[in-house]
């Protein structure tokens, strides 16, 4: 996820974390994790494992770092509780970025010299990943990115991971849907040519839907920011498409959905994860009913390890749990996977270890890391109905 | 065909929310030869006194919802205006013109980022609630047209009509029109221009407020940077019709309307600013006078 998506029932609640965690000092130990002994100290960090965090828990993006945060410490917790790693308890080390590149990459910095730590974990937006990729690299230290989805991230870096998707992926995840459940023919393509996340979306579903033997019947386009969509929209109409692929944020999806209706146009449409904010729908009204979008990960997934980790998040930080958060778990686990595996803390044999990641079962399904460190696991899609998003299905890679 | 009559429809109710908005500038440029670029800002807050006379006020929550929030919207932002001129302009008025349109633009920014703050309207987009219940008006043969679409353009024309007879058909008209063409002469024949000043923005900001609610209601997502675009082909519009000139404005936004949703219609949709700006570069190239533009100047 690359822009800022505010999620302003979170904002107060993260505003309150965020004071907390500035205030009390920066760096701070794992809530749930027992503080390192006092003699750890030093580069040594004998009888410990040290993890890195680098988030943004204040700032325009603040509910992302404090999802993040707390799925980490959940993770930590966890293991801890169950007596650590061959006896060796993980202790997590935080920095707060404000959501700035530069912040991310001094934070990053820190991390690695002067606390020594064993592995980073960070960041959300790709941006800020970007900035710290470079660090962790040239440091040779692995760094997992729980949800950063820009290709670039982890491209020509070989201690640089990631545990979701990547952006095409999506694209591609629609069209199989698209063409294998929803079963249509012909699908028109309306996406916001300002924006890298949304062309790149719409290119893979035009390619992929395409190869599964469906047309694209229209390749329409608007610019972020605008109200008024009615003439694409009436240009689509003409074509009378079985479904719209509508690859934007959010604010512009409601309003394209709102006017869509108002043609007369009643065909479902489709989207990717940036559709995920309670504002759509605030937008839209109905208009969106039964209409579909890809994203990380569903509340309502029936799979047993979605339920449990929602009650556990539930019951320890009294909120829903998020897709930021049920990430920064599995990044965490599988972290913490992979120190195991490895039977040391050394950089370049953690990173191999997490290269070695199959089929790890996480929250946010079955994860493995291909030859280019991103994880290959399946997208669910999720059908707006009663203004609310439930699981419609799983896409598998 | 269907599709094209789909499409001037589309331009026709787009166009006439520009033309609202272009009366504005237009209004203010007349009399005060200032281009008011706080005017989109006005048309925002428009956008968002309807929003919270309709959430907070329970006095609006009954029919006639829409008329009774629409004039409540007129209200406040015809109060705006009148602060904005009499803090912002007022002080300016001998000094050169220059002044008084960087503080113009100036008050633009200042609105905006204010209304950013989340002490304010805060920087994420809300929701406006429908005020009027929407539905299919007609229906020929594909050719869909709204009642929002239809209130819209009725709407936008009955206060254009009203405006015009305003100022042709009364005093109060004929003072502005005598101020416009000369403040020092009319102030000797015992108009008071200061007076006739702060109507014209109290009517152009009435207005704008108008255009506000009318855009809420047909796109319902409202934030406080929403004036800039809006605003910018509104001024489009305006300097297109001819600047000062008020048949010219109406016509001038219905033009750049109509032109816009051809141009998404059939062209690409990345053009769309682009053409509405492309013509105002050609009409000042052209004809700097616009559309309906007289070429004498009116002070001399």
């Amino acid at each position: 996820m690359q822009v800022v998506r505010p999620r302003s029932i979170l904002v107060a609640l993260a505003a309150s974390v965020s004071l907390f965690a500035t205030s009390c000092e920066k760096k701070s130990a794992a809530a749930g994790a027992p503080a390192g002994d006092a003699g750890s100290k030093g580069d040594a960090h004998a009888g410990e494992i040290v993890f890195g965090e680098v988030s943004s828990l204040t700032g325009q993006e603040a509910t992302f770092g404090t999802s993040t945060h707390n799925g980490i410490l959940l993770a930590v917790k966890e293991i801890n509780d169950a007596g650590g790693i061959d006896g060796k308890k993980i202790r997590v080390i935080t920095y707060d970025d404000q959501g700035k590149p530069t912040e991310a990459a001094a934070a990053t910095t820190r991390l690695i010299v002067q606390d020594k730590v064993h592995l980073v974990i960070g960041e959300v937006a790709s941006s800020r990943s970007l900035a710290m990729a470079p660090i962790a690299q040239s440091n040779k230290v692995p760094m997992i990115s729980p949800s950063s989805t820009n290709p670039r991230v982890t491209e020509g870096k070989d201690y640089v991971f990631r545990i979701c998707f990547v952006d095409p992926f999506q694209g591609t995840v629609m069209a199989k849907f698209a063409r294998e459940t929803l079963k249509v023919d012909k699908v028109a393509v309306l996406r916001d040519v300002r924006n890298d996340y949304s062309v790149g979306l719409a290119n893979y579903f035009v390619e992929s839907f395409g190869k599964l033997g469906g047309t694209i019947v229209l390749d329409q386009s608007y610019s972020a920011g605008d109200i008024d969509f009615k003439a694409q929209l009436t240009t689509i109409r003409a074509t009378s498409p079985q479904a719209i692929y509508v690859p934007g944020y959010y604010t512009d999806v409601g309003l394209i959905a709102r006017q869509a209706r108002e043609l007369g146009i009643d065909v479902p449409l489709l989207g990717g994860d940036g559709w995920d904010s309670g504002k759509l729908v605030e937008i839209a009204g109905d208009a969106l009913e039964g209409s579909f979008f890809s994203n990380h990960y569903s509340l309502d997934d029936p799979d047993q390890r979605v339920k449990g980790f929602l009650q556990k998040y539930e019951a320890q930080f009294g909120q829903a749990s998020d897709a930021m958060s049920a990430l920064a778990y599995d990044a965490a686990m599988i972290a913490a996977q992979a120190v195991r595996t490895a039977g040391s803390t050394d950089g370049t044999k953690l990173r191999d270890a997490l290269a070695r990641t199959k089929d790890f079962q996480g929250v946010t399904g079955a994860i493995t890391i291909d030859s280019d460190r991103n994880a290959v696991k399946p997208a669910v899609v999720l059908a707006i109905k009663g203004r609310k998003p439930v699981y419609a299905a799983t896409v598998n890679p | 065909m269907t599709e094209l009559v789909q499409h001037l429809i589309n331009g026709l109710s787009l166009g006439s929310v520009y033309a609202l908005i272009a009366l504005g500038y237009t209004l203010v440029y007349g009399v005060l030869q200032l281009i008011n670029f706080a005017h989109s800002e006005v048309f925002m807050l428009g956008s968002f006194a309807g929003f919270y006379a309709a959430r907070w006020l329970p006095a609006f929550r009954e029919e006639p919802r829409f008329l009774v929030v629409l004039a409540f919207a007129m209200a406040a932002c015809a109060f705006v205006g009148l602060a904005i001129e009499r803090i912002a302009y007022r002080p300016l008025r001998d000094k050169p013109r220059l002044n008084a349109l960087i503080t113009a633009i100036g008050v633009s920014m200042l609105i905006q980022g204010l209304g950013q703050l989340p002490f304010f309207m805060g920087p994420s987009p809300q929701f406006f609630p429908s005020l009027l219940a929407d539905g299919q008006l007609l229906d020929l043969g594909g050719v869909s047209l709204r009642k929002l679409q239809m209130v819209t353009f009725v709407s936008a024309v009955v206060l254009m009509v009203g405006l015009h007879r305003l100022i042709f058909h009364t005093r109060l008209g004929t003072a502005m029109r005598a101020v416009s063409f000369d403040a020092r002469t009319a102030a000797l024949m015992g108009i008071h221009p200061d007076r006739v000043i702060a109507f014209t923005f109290v009517l152009g900001s009435a207005l704008a407020a108008a255009a506000g609610i009318l855009v809420g209601m047909s796109y319902p997502r409202i934030e406080p940077t929403m004036g800039v675009m809006l605003g910018l082909k509104a001024f489009v519009a305006a300097v297109l019709g001819g600047i000062g000139n008020v048949k010219g404005a109406m016509a001038g936004g219905i033009l750049i309307g109509l032109v816009e949703a051809l141009v998404v219609g059939y062209g690409t949709s990345s053009y769309r600013d682009a053409v509405a700006f492309g013509i105002l570069i050609l009409v000042l190239v052209i004809k700097p006078s616009g559309l309906f533009g007289r070429v004498v100047a009116e002070k001399v």
